[in-house]
């Protein structure tokens, strides 16, 4: 049992400006994303020199020894990175800081992001070298928006939902990015025609199940309950912060997708959810509002019977209902997401937690006193994290 | 248009294209499972075992899910079949669906399918069409 005095605790956060692709050209990624790293400090009120940890996930291309050189670190004691490709690990790099902390390896542990499309290789595009992609691309697949539908597809014929509950989530996001004065969608309102006349992505996925792609960088600061306490800062607790996979998934929907028959049209969460509910000694009712990490909107919908608010086959019902909005049971994506905040590979989502509890959302869910936060859904390894305070 | 993707081959690979030359789709299965699994690799992905052996599949299975791909693909012309196969034996392997025009009404999930084979360039490459019965 760890002592609660290293309980790991976010006290700080920094984004820089989002913007649509390639809307970030003064700067560099890298710098942007220093930028951001040493916002978070500051918000934390620690100094940027003292930071002695550094973690990323999705072979983050801004390269930890070298944010340390460009920070002026005293001493990294820390630095690691979550494998996988899909964004998955967001919430699992925020696991790594808090496992950091809490084991007494390093006192300051930064979990951070930074993509500039703009700049660089887009996200998600094919990269050969994968001895299984063989068997994938050759047959003309190389998209997550492909890969994924076919997920979705597959569940709308097992459970028999509705594929038109899609618009509810997508409608959510842009209703609450059109609060949120940093979404890039802030402006631009989303109506249920719009989504309905848009063209097929992938089908059963439209244009605006899909996620955007932003230039951006998100950040934070992790430490211990007791720095924590000796801090201005309005500390949030992170209650359970967890990454892994079932089996099967490291040839799922990037590769054969041969995972288990009983696990084929999920989000790869349900192993995930119990290990996380249990260490944060909660249940799904226990959540007060959740950010599901919203690349595209299918998989959402089956997040939210993964991680049990809702039994296999509710969730379109579920979302119809109007228990995902603003003002419903479980609210999600306050801040717009990344179908319509941004596509900051979950850390904006992180933040939005933090926000949620801090109580200065844009979309602000009265006393919430718990958030879920989860990584990207349907890859391997995917992660999440509860917030609480 | 540029040419489809050959696939790169790889010494733990090479029994599954050498079996596709000869109009074989061929498949793997651990002794201590008794079951069959893919994609191709020297380790059992269930209990981790060496003791697997190549075998051929029957070649049928069924469409367990797909998506009509809209992007452009090298060799490829949008819009395009794309689907999970189920096969018979068990596992499931990605395929283009040919002789079948890419449109839901075509494309009933669960329908019986059998593989085909496509030349290309020094490769030969597993592909699946709605099932006629006269699969090997």
């Amino acid at each position: 049992m760890k002592s609660k005095s290293r309980k790991a605790h976010i006290v700080g956060v920094g984004e820089s400006i989002y913007t649509k692709w390639g809307g970030i050209q003064d700067k560099t990624q890298f710098q942007l994303t220093a930028e951001t790293i040493a916002t978070a400090l500051t918000d934390a009120g620690i100094a940027v020199a003292e930071a002695d940890g550094l973690t990323s996930f999705s072979n983050d291309a801004n390269d930890a020894p070298l944010m340390a050189v460009t920070l002026g670190l005293k001493q990294l004691r820390y630095s690691a990175m979550v494998w996988g490709g899909g964004g998955g690990g967001s919430a699992g790099s925020v696991a790594q800081a808090c496992a950091a902390v809490e084991s007494g390896q390093a006192e300051v542990v930064v979990a951070y992001r930074g993509l500039c499309q703009g700049q660089g290789r887009r996200f998600g595009r094919f990269g050969a070298g994968r001895i299984h992609g063989n068997f994938v691309h050759p047959y003309g697949l190389f998209a997550p928006a492909q890969m994924l539908a076919l997920l979705v597809q597959r569940y709308f014929h097992e459970t028999g939902g509705d594929p038109d509950s899609l618009v509810e989530i997508a409608l959510n996001g842009r209703a609450n990015a059109n609060r949120n004065p940093r979404a890039v969608m802030r402006d631009r309102e989303l109506t249920r025609e719009q989504y309905f006349a848009s063209r097929w992505i992938a089908e059963p996925l439209r244009l605006f199940d899909c996620c955007l792609e932003t230039d951006g960088a998100a950040a934070v600061v992790v430490t211990t309950a007791e720095r924590a306490a000796d801090l201005d800062a309005d500390s949030v607790e992170v209650a359970a912060a967890v990454h892994g996979s079932g089996p099967g998934w490291g040839s799922g929907p990037l590769g054969s997708h041969n995972m288990p028959d009983e696990d084929y049209a999920t989000s790869n969460s349900k192993l995930l959810a119990q290990d996380l509910f249990n260490r944060a000694d909660m249940t799904p009712s226990d959540i007060n509002v959740a950010q599901f990490y919203d690349h595209f909107s299918g998989l959402v919908l089956m997040a939210l019977e993964d991680y049990g608010f809702c039994g296999r086959g509710e969730a379109p019902d579920f979302v119809k209902s109007g228990a995902i909005r603003a003002d419903g049971s479980l609210p999600i994506n306050t801040s717009g997401g990344q179908l319509s905040e941004a596509y900051v590979h979950g850390m904006n989502l992180v933040i939005e937690g933090v926000r949620q509890l801090r109580g200065v959302s844009t979309t602000q869910i009265a006393d919430a006193q718990t958030c879920l936060v989860t990584g990207g859904l349907g890859v391997s390894p995917t992660s999440a994290l509860i917030l609480t305070r | 248009m540029s040419q489809r993707h050959e696939p790169v081959i790889y010494p733990e690979t090479r029994f599954y294209w050498d079996g596709a030359k000869l109009g074989k789709l061929m498949l793997q299965r651990c002794a201590p499972c008794d079951a069959p699994y893919f994609p191709p690799r020297p380790f059992c992905p269930n209990c981790g075992s060496r003791d697997v052996s190549a075998f051929q599949a029957t070649g049928r299975g069924t469409l367990h899910s797909y998506v009509i791909n809209q992007l452009p693909a090298p060799g490829y012309e949008p819009p395009f079949t794309v689907a999970v196969v189920a096969l018979e034996e068990g596992p499931r392997m990605m395929s283009n669906i040919v002789d079948c025009p890419p449109d839901p009404a075509a494309l009933q999930l669960d329908m019986p399918l059998e593989v085909t084979f496509e030349q290309r360039g020094e490769t030969t490459v597993p592909q699946f069409r709605p099932a006629t019965g006269s699969a090997a």
